[in-house]
């Protein structure tokens, strides 16, 4: 052992390195097998089953993909709540993603009492969570002030297609909700925005081009890799929610006499499958973009 | 025509226009007009809930029912506050909330920067596999892993007990614990090598590197990880919830069960009117609840801002 390393010191460098540098992690390491892998695998093990758990045991009783079937073919409640889950995650996304973007340039900008608009724009990270939320929305504080209850709105939104209808009045009635996702996001967009030199701005501006322009070809490529970050995180943010329906049904459904953990767990799974395509088909609609402005 | 444009080209003019459409120099009145207007408007969209949320949970039971009474309540009535902190058992609640968030939030803080740590300045196989599992723990909805875990906490009595959430905090599993970890490596990576290898000459090994030359450099980090984590930890009701079951409230967790806590102590049938639940009263207790995180934010609001940017969390 000795003589090998005495012969070939490079290689034991990079294996003590090596070994150092699992050290460091060998903590997640563990972590991650004991609280995401093993209980993840056994999520996906009583899917398949039907579970029933007493005081001292936990039952399994394999039914095979029977739990799946139900959720997608006899239980017209999930179904729907996750095709409703689907179109609202695609019509937040953009809107959080332009409006945190706004807020970032205009951030950026030198004004005064800026310090005081800061305050307040990042005040939702600091105040959203479930349960306040929640008492706002049956307040009708959560809302767009009254918008949706005009007369000429509610015609309006009679004469559309099903299809269309709901993904206007869900803006209509969760504006603000929506606006409060944005919060983490502005902060991602302004530090990127502070990395740009701002020698780029002036060279371009004193090569006549125009406030528009400088917008286009320098600093939406800058911000194109928070971009892809920002549309993921709200994606993961929004999904995670604890007020989510789904995610409120999937835990009713936990401690259902008719559902169960078997079923409860069956429906997580779908509705982690979907989320996971929905990132996919935001990040390769984003990623050839990010990849261009980046090069 | 010639003298319009003549008027146009007039220097009087041209400053006139300057100062209205902004030139290289000022930005101009309109557009900081329509800035300010901007800034206003979402301004108001963003406080208006919390504006109506304290309006309503001073207004007394008449107030509420009077249609002409909107934004100003005729007296300042503190009656829903008094019942709110009795509902909300507000001493304990907090106390166990302040506990249940600032200790996991220290652990996972440090915990995420030795990681972050070696991730950063290490080479080694399976560190890309190391990162999309990292993802992968952001990404997994809780209602995945929640319930075996809960099954095992059970089993070894932890359920209901502190250490149900601290435990996952001191292994990397924290809530959020990937985004912080990734927050520290960005942070070492962009730390020139130069310091870390000088000490290594001195003979210093990698542990007493890590703790007296890399983490110093690393404060914005983790001032930005402890306070977003004190934060999603406080407002975390989903796992707390389940794993706290039976044991210890915190006062998210009270706030969710508030019209039943409130039915206990004030039961429907035998109280005045004046004394039954009303939206104030909510009003009240949800105020009561953001509150302490209100104070933490407005005294530490440069930080939360400004180490952000010092961290630069997008990378490259």
């Amino acid at each position: 052992m000795n003589k090998r390393a005495s012969l070939r010191p490079e290689i034991t460098l990079r294996a003590r390195e090596a070994l150092t540098g699992w050290g460091f992690i060998l903590i997640w390491v563990i972590g991650f097998a004991l609280f995401t892998a093993i209980p993840l695998f056994e999520t996906l093990r009583y899917s398949f089953n039907q579970v029933s758990v007493t005081a001292t045991n936990i039952q399994l009783n394999f039914v095979n993909f029977a739990n799946y079937s139900r959720a997608l073919f006899t239980d017209p409640t999930f179904v729907e709540l996750l095709i409703g889950y689907m179109i609202e995650t695609l019509v937040s996304v953009p809107i959080v993603i332009i409006f945190a973007m706004i807020i970032a340039l205009f951030l950026n900008q030198k004004f005064r009492f800026k310090g005081l608009f800061r305050v307040i724009f990042f005040l939702p990270i600091v105040i959203t969570s479930g349960p306040v939320i929640r008492e706002l929305t049956a307040q009708g504080a959560a809302s767009a002030p009254g918008i949706a209850n005009i007369p000429a709105v509610v015609d309006f939104l009679q004469e559309l297609p099903r299809a269309l209808r709901g993904p206007i009045e869900y803006l209509l009635t969760s504006f603000i909700l929506i606006l409060w996702f944005s919060g983490v996001q502005i902060l991602i967009y302004l530090s990127s925005l502070q990395k740009v030199d701002r020698s780029v701005y002036e060279a371009a501006a004193i090569d006549g081009a125009s406030a528009w322009e400088i917008f286009w070809k320098i600093v939406l490529p800058a911000l194109s890799t928070a971009t892809l970050i920002n549309a993921i995180y709200t994606i993961v943010t929004l999904s995670h929610f604890s007020e989510n329906r789904v995610i409120r049904y999937i835990y009713e459904q936990t401690y259902d006499v008719q559902g169960g953990i078997g079923y409860a767990s069956a429906l997580a799974f779908l509705y982690f499958g979907v989320m996971v395509i929905l990132l996919i088909i935001v990040f390769l609609f984003l990623f050839r973009w990010v990849r261009r402005a980046t090069r | 025509m010639t003298t319009m444009s003549a008027i146009l080209r007039h220097p009087a003019v041209e400053r006139m226009r300057g100062l209205l459409f902004g030139s290289r120099a000022h930005r101009g009145w309109v557009f900081t007009a329509v800035l300010y207007a901007l800034l206003i408007a979402i301004g108001f969209v963003y406080l208006q809930p919390l504006l109506f949320m304290f309006v309503t949970s001073i207004k007394s039971p008449d107030d509420l029912l009077n249609p002409m009474v909107q934004w100003v309540p005729t007296t300042l009535y503190l009656g829903n506050y008094e019942r709110s902190l009795r509902v909300l058992d507000y001493g304990n609640t907090l106390l166990s909330s302040i506990a249940l968030s600032v200790t996991p939030s220290l652990l996972q803080t440090a915990v995420a920067a030795v990681i972050g740590y070696g991730l950063a300045r290490y080479r080694f196989r399976g560190k890309s596999i190391i990162f999309l599992l990292l993802l992968a723990t952001f990404v997994i909805p809780p209602q995945n892993t929640v319930i075996p875990q809960m099954l095992r906490y059970r089993d070894i009595g932890l359920l209901g007990d502190p250490l149900a959430i601290i435990l996952p905090a001191v292994l990397g599993q924290g809530y959020r614990s990937a985004i912080f970890i990734l927050i520290f490596y960005q942070s070492f990576i962009s730390l020139p090598k130069v310091l870390e290898e000088s000490a290594r000459l001195d003979g210093a090994n990698d542990l007493r590197i890590f703790l007296s030359v890399a983490l110093p450099s690393a404060i914005p980090a983790m001032i930005v990880s402890f306070i977003f984590s004190v934060v999603w930890y406080w407002n975390e009701t989903f796992l707390t919830s389940i794993y706290l079951e039976g044991g210890v409230t915190t006062l998210p967790m009270q706030l969710s069960r508030f019209t039943q806590a409130y039915e206990n102590l004030y039961p429907p049938g035998v109280v005045n009117i004046f004394e039954r639940l009303n939206e104030a009263v909510k009003m009240a207790g949800t105020f009561l609840n953001i509150l302490p995180l209100l104070v933490m934010y407005f005294v530490l609001q440069r930080w939360f801002v400004e180490s952000v940017e010092m961290t630069g969390i997008t990378g490259e």
